[in-house]
């Protein structure tokens, strides 16, 4: 059994290593959304392949919601408007 | 009516009887209507029926809008409108208004085009609708704003699931959700005919 020490010595390295990259895009559940478009959508938007758009889009469904983009703030507030364009109900996050 | 199909040329097409393209293009006025009012955040102009809503109608309505100008940092009153325009930040007020105040009226004005293509590209009469894959996207957008309008204002939810045939025929809205329902056929067949 040991105590811990009183002060513990924390490598700043870390943080300083991802600079302002945790923030990220989140798309919620909507009743209204069909899951064809919303796949779809995900495929015109990031360009991704309909394997992963549709896993994402399963995720929103059955999880209730889904990161469905990574990156700068910058960047994720412009996919969330593209994604508002598109009716889906999106938001920006800081992924602590 | 068999909804959407791709063309071999590219692009899209379907038929519309008089009555259905009436419909679309009743609904997609609505919108069109409604985004395009941003002097008029908190519905608070003189109602004028269907998918609008009245705000309180008081003088602070009026002095909301004016402060609220030139761009809005808070969310339409009216829920339509609101699910239209959603935050971008859901637990801090502050940033959600900061992103509204600068992307509002793009976002306004975007739903505002889509729509305006489907009145130029539907003709009233119906008939044959042969779309560019560009405009058929644009469809595919318009149609869902519609979509959501009615689903706020039919209450829509994932756990009632209603469907038309299982209302009161009396029940008032059961025409709307016979709409919605077709709406949503009408829009699954476009996503597939772009696939």
């Amino acid at each position: 059994m040991s105590v811990a020490p009183a002060e513990v010595e924390r490598p700043e390295v870390r943080q300083e290593a991802v600079p302002d990259t945790p923030w990220v895009t989140i798309v919620w559940n909507d009743p209204v959304n069909l899951m064809s478009y919303v796949t779809y959508v995900f495929q015109q938007v990031f360009g991704y392949s309909k394997r992963k758009a549709e896993k994402l889009m399963l995720d929103v469904h059955h999880k209730g919601k889904a990161v469905v983009s990574a990156g700068t703030r910058e960047s994720m507030e412009r996919d969330v408007a593209v994604l508002h364009g598109y009716g889906l109900w999106a938001t920006v996050s800081h992924d602590k | 009516m068999g909804g959407f199909r791709s063309r071999r040329k590219g692009g899209v097409t379907a038929r519309f009887a008089a009555s259905q393209a009436g419909i679309i293009r009743a609904l997609v006025s609505q919108v069109e209507e409604l985004v395009g009012d941003p002097a008029d955040p908190a519905g608070a102009a003189p109602g004028q029926g269907g998918l609008r809503e009245r705000g309180t109608g008081g003088p602070l309505d009026d002095v909301a809008a004016l402060l609220s100008n030139p761009g809005p940092d808070t969310p339409p009153d009216d829920p339509v409108l609101a699910r239209l325009l959603p935050d971008a930040y859901r637990d801090d007020t502050e940033a959600a208004g900061e992103f509204r105040r600068f992307t509002e009226q793009d976002l306004r004005s975007g739903k505002l085009a889509a729509a305006r293509i489907v009145l130029d590209t539907l003709p009233e009469e119906g008939g044959r609708v042969e779309l560019s894959e560009q405009d058929a996207q644009v469809w595919l957008r318009a149609l869902n704003d519609v979509r959501l309008a009615l689903g706020v204002r039919l209450d829509i939810t994932e756990d009632t699931a209603q469907r038309s045939q299982d209302l009161d025929p009396a029940d008032p809205r059961s025409a709307y959700l016979w709409v919605y329902d077709w709406l949503t056929y009408l829009q699954e067949t476009l996503v597939r005919a772009l696939w």
